[in-house]
């Protein structure tokens, strides 16, 4: 089976945001970046399908030079190679502009699985595999819990609200997005990072002509509150009698 | 131009998202301008009359036997037919997983602006802007849609309220719409929806609620938000990754994917606030939040914060309340 899984950089956690001059974007230079976790879940289903049915886990990231980084992690955890569609305006492109250059990237490739994160922690717009479906022309779910292959026939675990569940089978090939938690990651071995270095990285170009963008970012900011927080400091101790005089006294919930 | 919202029924009942959905309607229609709320299904007669009760000039209904159960190509393939005879200026949507499974199929297939998550709108300088958590709400940006309409929004479950629709003198008219899908082409085939197990621990019962984040570092240190939770008198709950990682079991999960809760007391403990949990969480009454991360987006919905390790205030608490 030919597996294809889609991966962003984004900043990592503990990352503090610091904007452009512009207020647009943030300051890219100043970020230091990671996998985006959903799609490590992405990562880790293809290379358990891989082990259980054969065949090749083909990771493919859309963005800067600097994106190397994570494309570089998925190699030394396993992918046996990788497709890079490089351009510096893919950082902060829309899931429009991301998904065509990613699926342009993909489409003579004719995977037979393509797999990616639910959301990206940066935007966080959840569309990005999705619009690859479309694009592609392939059947799509979303949030998916499990996987299971049975020659050309996939059966998925959806997760839907409040604790509820539903199998969705479909024909291959197919795009899922996949949900944190469906597995257990595993980490980049000392052999796997050596393997690595000798791995193939297709860059590709991106699309001549671009998709056009169909959402602008006007003002980048640090929220306001909604809420009046009360900030208590002082040592722990002083802190933990302070917080709870105001819950038996003010709030009156112990 | 008019507004067409979207509505979310399952087996012929409606998804209350729906109502928050024509609250944002009803704030960017304004005067004279005219809002349609969409609900395709099959059997979806008693749902179209829910929603009549709505300020709206009219309920179009979309039924299809090949409509139930859901399908995302089924879905695209109605919806897309009901927005080209609509032709609307904007097409608005709760943010639900189902909303997810398909409005990005539908918007790349019309080639039109999709903004997701969106949690408040603003006029500024004669423009609608749409505003959107990111960053995992470390920041938010106000944005605004690109290319010709219809404009596709998602609005955040509890962005809007639902009490707030206004509610006609009269119910508005229901009129079908017939759309031709070919059921031979929907490539999903789903099954019937389940639950995992019987939640043995209902939360949203609780009146109490001590809920563990990734700061917690790992599961040996769990012992230290249980005591704070006995001497409460609270359940234990936790974010998404505390359950992926299996420390704690999937059924104390709190968040968009777990359950929603609102309890007298919530104590977040070295959770950082994505917005995922915080829209299981933010209905409590009280809530107290500790992070070493003074910044962290948890802060916003607290009402007592501390800043700092919770390894060092945590046992500090439990003390104070066992004096």
């Amino acid at each position: 089976m030919k597996i294809s899984v889609c991966i962003k950089q984004v900043p990592t956690r503990e990352w503090q945001p610091r904007l452009n001059d512009t207020k647009t974007w943030i300051r890219e230079q100043d970020a230091s970046y990671e996998m985006n976790e959903p799609d490590a879940y992405a990562l880790e289903e293809a290379l358990r399908l891989k082990e259980k049915h054969g065949g090749e886990v083909v990771v493919c990231s859309a963005g800067p030079a600097r994106v190397a980084q994570v494309i570089r992690e998925a190699l030394a955890r396993g992918a046996d190679r990788a497709i890079h569609v490089e351009d510096d305006g893919l950082a902060s492109a829309d899931a429009f502009v991301v998904a065509a250059a990613l699926a342009d990237a993909m489409r003579d490739e004719r995977f037979d699985l393509v797999l990616t994160g639910l959301q990206s922690d940066d935007q966080g717009f959840a569309q990005t595999g999705v619009v690859v479906a479309e694009r592609l022309g392939l059947p799509h779910a979303t949030i998916i819990m499990d996987v299971q292959v049975n020659g050309s026939a996939l059966r998925v675990k959806r997760e839907l609200e409040g604790g509820w569940f539903q199998w969705v089978a479909m024909p291959l090939p197919a795009v899922l997005t996949i949900q944190s938690g469906i597995n257990q990651l595993r980490y980049a071995t000392l052999k796997g990072i050596m393997a690595a270095k000798k791995k193939e990285i297709r860059k590709a170009a991106p699309p001549a002509t671009a998709a056009a963008a169909r959402q602008k970012i006007v003002r980048l900011y640090v929220p306001e509150k909604g809420k009046k927080t009360h900030m208590i400091a002082g040592s722990p101790a002083e802190a933990a009698k302070e917080l709870v005089k105001r819950l038996r006294e003010d709030a009156r919930v112990i | 131009m008019s507004i067409v919202v979207i509505a979310e029924q399952r087996q012929g009942k409606l998804n209350r998202a729906t109502w928050e959905t024509v609250a944002a309607a009803q704030q960017l229609a304004g005067a004279g301008t005219p809002i349609a709320i969409v609900v395709a299904g099959s059997g979806v007669g008693a749902v179209a009359s829910e929603l009549a009760a709505a300020q709206v000039k009219e309920i179009v209904t979309t039924e299809h036997a090949a409509l139930e159960p859901y399908t995302p190509d089924g879905f695209t393939a109605a919806l897309q037919q009901a927005i080209e005879q609509l032709a609307p200026a904007m097409v608005l949507l709760p943010h639900t997983y189902q909303t997810r499974d398909f409005a990005p199929k539908l918007a790349a297939r019309v080639d039109r602006a999709l903004i997701t998550d969106v949690t408040a709108v603003k006029v500024d300088g004669g423009q609608t802007v749409f505003v959107r958590p990111m960053f995992q709400g470390k920041l938010s940006a106000d944005v605004v849609p690109q290319g010709p309409p219809p404009h596709f929004v998602t609005f955040q479950i509890g962005a809007f309220r639902a009490d707030q629709a206004a509610r006609g003198a009269s119910p508005a008219a229901v009129r079908a719409l017939s759309v031709t899908i070919d059921a031979s082409q929907l490539r999903q085939k789903p099954e019937a929806p389940f639950q995992e197990a019987k939640q043995a621990v209902d939360l949203s019962q609780a009146e109490r609620i001590v809920a563990v984040g990734r700061g917690i570092k790992g599961q040996e240190h769990l012992p230290v938000a249980q005591k704070l939770a006995e001497a409460l008198g609270a359940e234990l709950a936790a974010s998404r990754p505390i359950c992926d990682s299996g420390w704690l079991p999937m059924e104390r999960q709190i968040g968009s994917s777990g359950q929603t809760v609102a309890p007298k007391l919530y104590v977040a403990l070295g959770i950082s606030g994505a917005i995922q949990h915080v829209v299981g969480m933010k209905g409590s009454r009280t809530i107290v939040a500790v992070n070493k991360d003074a910044d962290a987006p948890i802060f916003e919905v607290a009402d007592y914060g501390i800043a700092g390790d919770l390894f060092e205030i945590v046992p500090a608490i439990v003390a104070e309340l066992n004096k």
